[in-house]
């Protein structure tokens, strides 16, 4: 078995995105966590802001950040043809 | 050929399920009728338990299997739709069905470090491990360190891993079955114990995983439709109408103000607070100086005590006219006064205590609150590392990594992560909605209301059990004070339904939806125990040449051994629920988090790296909660004032460090372990060798 050149270029993609989507998960629970004081001054829906992203909008960027991993991914396996199957 | 046959078993399952969902619904209407004929709430809550544990056991029968491949993984083919919804039921425990809005309740804005931790570890799973795992492809997590590093000694540290972490958990949810079935049916805890454990057992026993897959679908409908009814009906009931998570930013800003003008003293309401608070900082003030008297004084202190009450109750009885009650009381008084030294000391330790209960109220949306800028930036960095900590154990917990063996695809592997935090995420952002919503009902209708004229539910619950509700007009002036109530955590969940005025049936629902969460997670975990010790010991280290028929049997013997000794431990009760849950993700992050992800992405990484990288990782942790947590006796002082339940904090850079020094100490993993790493990392390639077990 061996790797070309294009197989590099994949993994090295692979890489690129789970670190900018590991960045996003970041900022999202510890960075956001960390000035939940200061956040709180703010009013959303009746919400305040670090109340209502640690209840809701966080949970809810997270399960957006695994459907865009899954979609990007299974695209990317397309387009590098290392898909498994021949169909679909 | 193989993508059309899955397509066809899709279709098939979801034809299943929805006739299923259809039935039970019918199911549930059948006993809102038996009830309205009249038909008692105890034969009621029998039907509910009876009838899906029936369920569980005719689906556990339905799946038996002789094959390996089904008994471990399910055959691997079952859909990403459906894993996720079977990873939902494996993850949510009794924990959080029933203990999370109680914990959101109690501890407000911090009690979502629960809420986070829960959830975002599926962040690091899907990027990090699940997709690897699956195009790994064997049965279980061991397997893969075992693979991968080379060798019987990775394997053997992460079985024990396994083994140590899954137990622990496993207590916490055979606890939760406990009370459930004891609560709805009136047996004893103990027994209760053992006849959830049969449920558990009829589910795994006879088909291993693929049972346990399709059962776990069966319970995350049941436990989803029972946390959504009643939360919804109380956001009807309050005007915020069928979508609470939206909508209850407007009860919290009602709960806000009426904190604040629960804690004003000037305010008619805060006055009577006031009143209360003031009766407990009296009674402390009382019992500290009786123990102070006791220290200087010793057993003439005590004497003299206690001679104090029964002159009192002498005179009482000689005065004219005799006042009965009065003269009960002081009776009583003497007859409960300490007999000796030791036992006045800690009742009136207790005493002292009470004290808490003079505090104001916490503000439900404030986070890291403290006494000053210190003691609130310490709970903010507990807060943070105790979401770290969570995040990194689910990403390491063997019994959700293994679901994702399952699936037929490493494609459907990263579709079913999605789906299991989706089908999670249903019930996670639904449950600080419900703690604020009971929260507004006890500030605004309980609280103001008279003694006389309680709610049925208060009633109900005070008599069944004091720890979940206990409410007492302690100032005497015949209308309810919040300081007058304490509320036990549970109680939310279990009491929503009667708040929200539904008839009994929900109850009922909510409890077998309690009992769902509860036996899906103990069926996974003991799964996971059984499978490690089976496959990995028993098949991987001792006798290779097992045939299928007696590698099945140890399975199955391990099953039932394991099993009863949880059951053992747990009717011995021990301890503190919440704190074994946090110590058995600490520890699964540390010993397995470092070793997995280093093994998919450093191709470097090495068997010594593993090996000291697991131990590291799991000594620190260990080591850690020894030496601070309360019970083991120690009392160390705290590392950076970080709680005991969050030592993975120190365990996981210790576990990654270990992979390090250990890998650069010693040579380069063999030719075919990194073609293995390539392996792991693209999901098809040319010429590919193949790790799957069938």
């Amino acid at each position: 078995m061996q790797l070309t050149a294009k197989h590099h270029e994949y993994w090295n993609r692979n890489l690129k995105v789970t670190a900018a989507l590991l960045a996003l998960w970041f900022v999202v629970t510890f960075v956001m966590g960390f000035f939940a004081r200061e956040l709180n001054n703010i009013t959303v829906l009746g919400f305040p802001l670090a109340f209502y992203m640690s209840a809701q909008g966080s949970l809810i960027i997270y399960v957006a950040i695994i459907w865009y991993y899954a979609r990007y991914m299974n695209k990317l396996d397309q387009e590098y043809g290392v898909h498994e199957g021949e169909d679909d | 050929m193989a993508s059309q046959a899955n397509a066809a078993f899709t279709k098939q399952l979801t034809k299943y399920y929805g006739f299923y969902t259809g039935g039970f619904i019918a199911f549930v209407i059948l006993v809102a009728i038996l009830e309205q004929m009249g038909v008692p709430n105890k034969i009621l809550g029998y039907m509910f338990l009876g009838a899906t544990i029936l369920l569980y056991a005719g689906i556990g029968f339905m799946s038996k299997t002789a094959e390996v491949s089904e008994y471990y993984v399910a055959g691997r083919r079952v859909p990403a739709f459906f894993n996720g919804m079977a990873t939902g039921a494996d993850w949510m425990s009794a924990a959080s069905f029933i203990g999370m809005a109680g914990t959101l309740y109690l501890s407000g804005y911090d009690g979502l470090a629960f809420v986070l931790g829960w959830t975002g570890g599926y962040c690091l799973v899907a990027l990090f491990l699940a997709p690897y795992l699956r195009k790994f492809g064997q049965f279980t997590i061991p397997d893969f360190l075992g693979a991968r590093f080379g060798g019987h000694v990775p394997r053997l540290i992460g079985v024990i891993a396994a083994i140590v972490c899954s137990f622990t958990y496993v207590i916490a949810q055979i606890y939760g079955v406990g009370l459930i079935t004891s609560r709805f049916t009136g047996l004893e805890f103990e027994i209760g114990v053992f006849v959830g454990l049969a449920g558990i057992l009829v589910c795994s026993f006879l088909g291993g995983m693929k049972a346990v897959t399709w059962t776990q679908v069966a319970q995350y409908i049941i436990l989803i439709v029972a946390y959504m009814i009643p939360v919804v009906w109380l956001s009807v009931m309050h005007g915020y109408g069928p979508v609470p998570q939206v909508a209850y930013g407007y009860a919290l800003q009602k709960v806000t103000e009426r904190e604040m003008v629960l804690n004003d003293k000037t305010t008619p309401d805060g006055a009577r607070e006031e009143s209360v608070r003031q009766i407990f900082r009296d009674r402390s003030a009382a019992a500290e100086a009786k123990l102070k008297g006791l220290e200087t004084g010793g057993a003439g202190f005590l004497a003299e005590e206690k001679k104090k009450l029964e002159d009192k109750a002498a005179a009482l009885k000689a005065a004219e006219p005799v006042d009965a009650k009065a003269v009960a009381a002081a009776e009583k008084a003497v007859k409960d006064f300490p007999a000796d030294a030791v036992k006045a000391k800690a009742q009136w330790t207790k005493d002292k205590g009470i004290v808490a209960r003079a505090a104001p109220i916490k503000p439900h949306a404030q986070p890291f609150q403290g006494k000053d800028e210190r003691a609130s930036d310490i709970a903010r960095r507990n807060f943070l590392a105790l979401i770290f900590c969570l995040m990194v154990g689910t990403a390491a917990l063997p019994h959700i990594l293994m679901r994702y063996y399952t699936t037929p695809s490493v494609k459907d592997a990263r579709q079913s992560v999605f789906w299991s935090l989706f089908f999670i995420f249903l019930l996670y952002f639904t449950a600080p909605c419900l703690a604020v919503l009971a929260k507004f009902d006890v500030y605004t209708v309980l609280v103001g209301s008279k003694f006389a004229e309680l709610p049925a539910w208060v009633n109900a619950w005070a008599t069944v059990d004091k720890t979940l509700m206990n409410i007492s007009d302690i100032n005497g002036d015949g209308i309810v004070q919040l300081a007058e109530i304490v509320i036990g955590g549970d109680l939310i969940v279990l009491a929503t339904p009667e708040i929200a005025k539904l008839p009994y049936v929900i109850s009922g629902l909510v409890a077998a939806g309690g009992l769902a969460a509860a036996l899906s997670t103990a069926d996974g975990l003991l799964l996971t125990i059984a499978n490690a010790m089976s496959h990995d010991i028993y098949y991987k280290m001792i006798d290779p040449n097992a045939p299928t028929t007696r590698r099945l049997a140890v399975s199955k013997g391990l099953l039932l051994v394991v099993a009863a000794i949880a059951a053992y431990v747990t009717s011995l009760k021990p301890g503190d629920i919440l704190f074994l849950v946090g110590a058995a993700f600490s520890l699964a992050a540390s010993g397995f988090f470092p070793a997995l992800v280093c093994g998919v992405f450093w191709r470097r990484a090495n068997k010594l790296g593993a090996i000291l990288g697991m131990l590291a990782g799991l000594g620190i942790c260990m080591y850690y909660m020894y030496i601070t947590y309360p019970f083991f006796g120690v009392k160390a002082p705290l590392w950076l004032d970080i709680a005991p339940i969050s030592a993975g904090i120190f365990g996981i850079p210790a576990g990654f460090i270990g992979v390090f020094i250990g890998t650069m100490i010693s040579a380069p993993p063999s030719k075919e372990i990194q073609e293995l790493v390539d392996h792991v990392r693209y999901p098809s390639l040319e010429g590919d060798i193949n790790t799957a077990s069938t």
